[in-house]
């Protein structure tokens, strides 16, 4: 195909990721009250920026 | 539900995306094969994942949320018993025709295999339905973005309408298929934190089966009843769903099922634009993995809001109260993601819901524009005209769709019960056509007047049905009866499943018979289109085992069993 999907995609979710992870570190962390008392921005942040890269790394193969 | 700069950044770079998308992919829309097949080169994983993806809207999954708390684990036979056999069967038997006879779409199928006619009754039906249920889900969604974020009805109609009408003309059905991946993996990032969340919440699955108990006995069932999804289906009465295993089977297993996953452009054109037969072939199998594993992020967080809910804890998770005083299931997942998420978070899960909602509507969009200038426009107005004509026609077409998409959505903000009735016309004309793709695929004695024949006298049957009965405590009229009553159900989902199963005997006797009454085409126009006269499609020798469709379908198969037998 014209253009890789893994591209955009994975681009997509390394930005939000980042984003996420940014966000968890900077953010006020009272609001984590409501999610276990865990950091799920940060957390999850992480996941989805392995899994952004992921796809970017399997296009550039 | 309080955003913050944080969730509006992350909503905003999903358009930014989407449309992003559709501009790269602008410049390779150059003829109506690219523009309505993409140009038949998606690789298989793409192709199954915008394949089970098209048929996540935004109102499935609110949908199939409601019903977990509604009903508990029996919910997910929509998905074990309801798609996955379907979707095998599809893979293995059915796409060899659709992708080996080159039809561009289901409605030229009929057409190649049987008659015009037969062609001219599935386009129209087809492309009206895709026009009005596109438009419900935009009605939907302008109703939920005004409660959740205040945002006034016009505003959500007007710009998701222009965002999917950009991206879909510049980039046609690749457009569609791409944001459809994106958006997959979007609901999976987007609520899994819910679930985990969730269950930590209620105790682990140990500490839902006991809430669910308790849910289930102060509804006056045994205490398995939301957490067993076979043990209680041998009377109606013995589970919330009032439906017992036989009609569970025949009439979602088999009729509405096949029918569905079998028949619908919407879901096939996703594999019909496979890169090879053999993708074609695999799509839906890919497809069928993670649909196994949807019930776990869809069902489960209703079955845990429905727990929370139960324990009432004050402060705690409490689903909201509609006006008459019942529960509004409805709201389940916003209500868990507003609970549960914080800023960040919140704007992915958010988004995840936009998400699916746009991508829903895309769908509709991009078979509605197919159809109607392969089947209805090339078919009756204008035969022979130049390739980038139909292009044109094409993107007048996604324009055309999308208007009366929202006229309908603006039609269902004054008249409600036109909208469930014409929901209801189309529910019965659906119901006997994989009877006459059945019969046409698998028997070549099965002829053009056969097939409209049966797929009238099936609607009819569909309807009568429906006219002639009755689901428990309601009256007459929408719900059924308006013919008399011969017959009372225990709920409308048993009602649902025998209308179904009505409408498709009476179609596939009714074809068989007027088939051997009428005569049939010559064997020789019928090769490619019929099993017993397409040659078998070999697969390659030295193909590993995950690149072979039948195998394929077998482990999806014996993993669906297994997971039937784990949730009894």
């Amino acid at each position: 195909m014209q253009l890789d999907i893994r591209k955009p995609v994975g681009l997509f979710f390394a930005l939000v990721g980042l984003l996420l992870v940014l966000w968890g570190v900077l953010g006020d962390h009272a609001m984590y009250a409501r999610s276990a008392g865990i950091n799920i921005n940060l957390w999850w942040g992480l996941v989805m920026t392995a899994f952004g890269a992921l796809l970017l790394w399997l296009a550039r193969r | 539900m309080k955003l913050g700069l944080i969730d509006w950044t992350i909503m905003g770079l999903y358009f930014a995306f989407v449309l992003g998308i559709g501009f790269a992919l602008r410049r390779y829309m150059k003829t109506t094969t690219d523009f309505f097949q993409s140009g038949r080169a998606i690789p298989a994983w793409v192709a199954g994942l915008a394949f089970i993806s098209a048929n996540l809207g935004a109102q499935e999954v609110m949908g199939m949320a409601a019903s977990g708390a509604k009903y508990g684990v029996m919910t997910s036979h929509f998905y074990w018993i309801g798609a996955i056999p379907a979707m095998a069967f599809l893979a293995v038997f059915m796409m060899p025709f659709y992708y080996g006879s080159r039809a561009r779409s289901v409605p030229e199928y009929l057409k190649l295999r049987f008659d015009e006619k037969t062609r001219g009754l599935n386009a129209v039906t087809f492309a009206l339905m895709t026009v009005l249920s596109s438009g419900i889900s935009m009605y939907a969604m302008g109703l939920l973005l005004n409660l959740l974020l205040g945002w006034s009805f016009d505003v959500s109609i007007w710009l998701c309408a222009l965002i999917v009408l950009l991206y879909i003309t510049m980039g046609g059905l690749t457009s569609a298929i791409y944001n459809e991946v994106l958006q997959f993996f979007m609901i999976v990032f987007g609520f899994l934190p819910l679930v985990l969340l969730g269950l930590h919440d209620v105790g682990g699955w140990s500490g839902l089966q006991a809430g669910l108990a308790m849910v289930a006995s102060s509804h006056g069932y045994a205490p398995g009843a939301w957490s067993q999804s076979w043990a209680h289906l041998g009377s109606p009465a013995d589970n919330p769903m009032g439906v017992e295993w036989f009609g569970m089977a025949m009439g979602l297993g088999f009729v509405l099922s096949f029918g569905y996953w079998c028949t619908d452009f919407l879901t096939v054109q996703r594999a019909m634009a496979a890169n090879s037969m053999s993708a074609a072939r695999r799509a839906p199998l890919i497809a069928a993995f993670p649909k196994m594993l949807f019930p776990f992020l869809v069902i489960l967080p209703g079955m845990i809001a429905i727990v929370l809910h139960q324990r009432a804890v004050s402060g705690g998770f409490a689903l909201p109260v509609k006006a008459d005083g019942s529960l509004n299931y409805d709201l389940t997942i916003p209500m868990m993601l507003s609970h549960y998420l914080p800023q960040g978070m919140l704007g992915v899960g958010l988004t995840a819901l936009l998400a699916s909602f746009m991508a829903g509507m895309a769908g509709n969009v991009t078979a509605f524009n197919t159809v109607f200038t392969y089947d209805i426009y090339q078919a009756y107005i204008r035969r022979e005209a130049a390739d980038a004509h139909y292009l044109w026609v094409g993107r007048v077409a996604t324009v055309g769709g999308i208007a009366a998409s929202m006229a309908a959505a603006y039609l269902a903000t004054r008249f409600n019960n036109i909208m469930d009735m014409l929901q209801l016309v189309f529910a019965f004309v659906n119901a006997p056509l994989f009877a006459t793709f059945l019969l046409g695929m698998f028997w070549k004695r099965t002829t053009g007047h056969a097939a409209f024949s049966g797929l009238i006298l099936g609607t009819l049957a569909a309807a009568a049905h429906h006219g002639l009965t009755l689901p428990a405590g309601s009256v007459s009229g929408i719900k059924g009866g308006w013919l008399g009553l011969v017959h009372h159900y225990p709920s409308e989902m048993a009602q649902n499943f025998w209308t179904a199963i009505w409408a498709w005997s009476t179609s596939f006797i009714s074809t068989l018979l007027i088939s051997l009454a009428t005569r049939p085409r010559p064997e020789s126009e019928l090769r490619g289109l019929v099993y017993s006269l397409t040659e078998r499609t070999v697969v390659a020798a030295g193909e590993p085992w995950w690149r072979r469709p039948a195998v394929l379908a077998c482990v999806v198969l014996a993993l669906t069993v297994a997971l039937n037998l784990v949730f009894r």
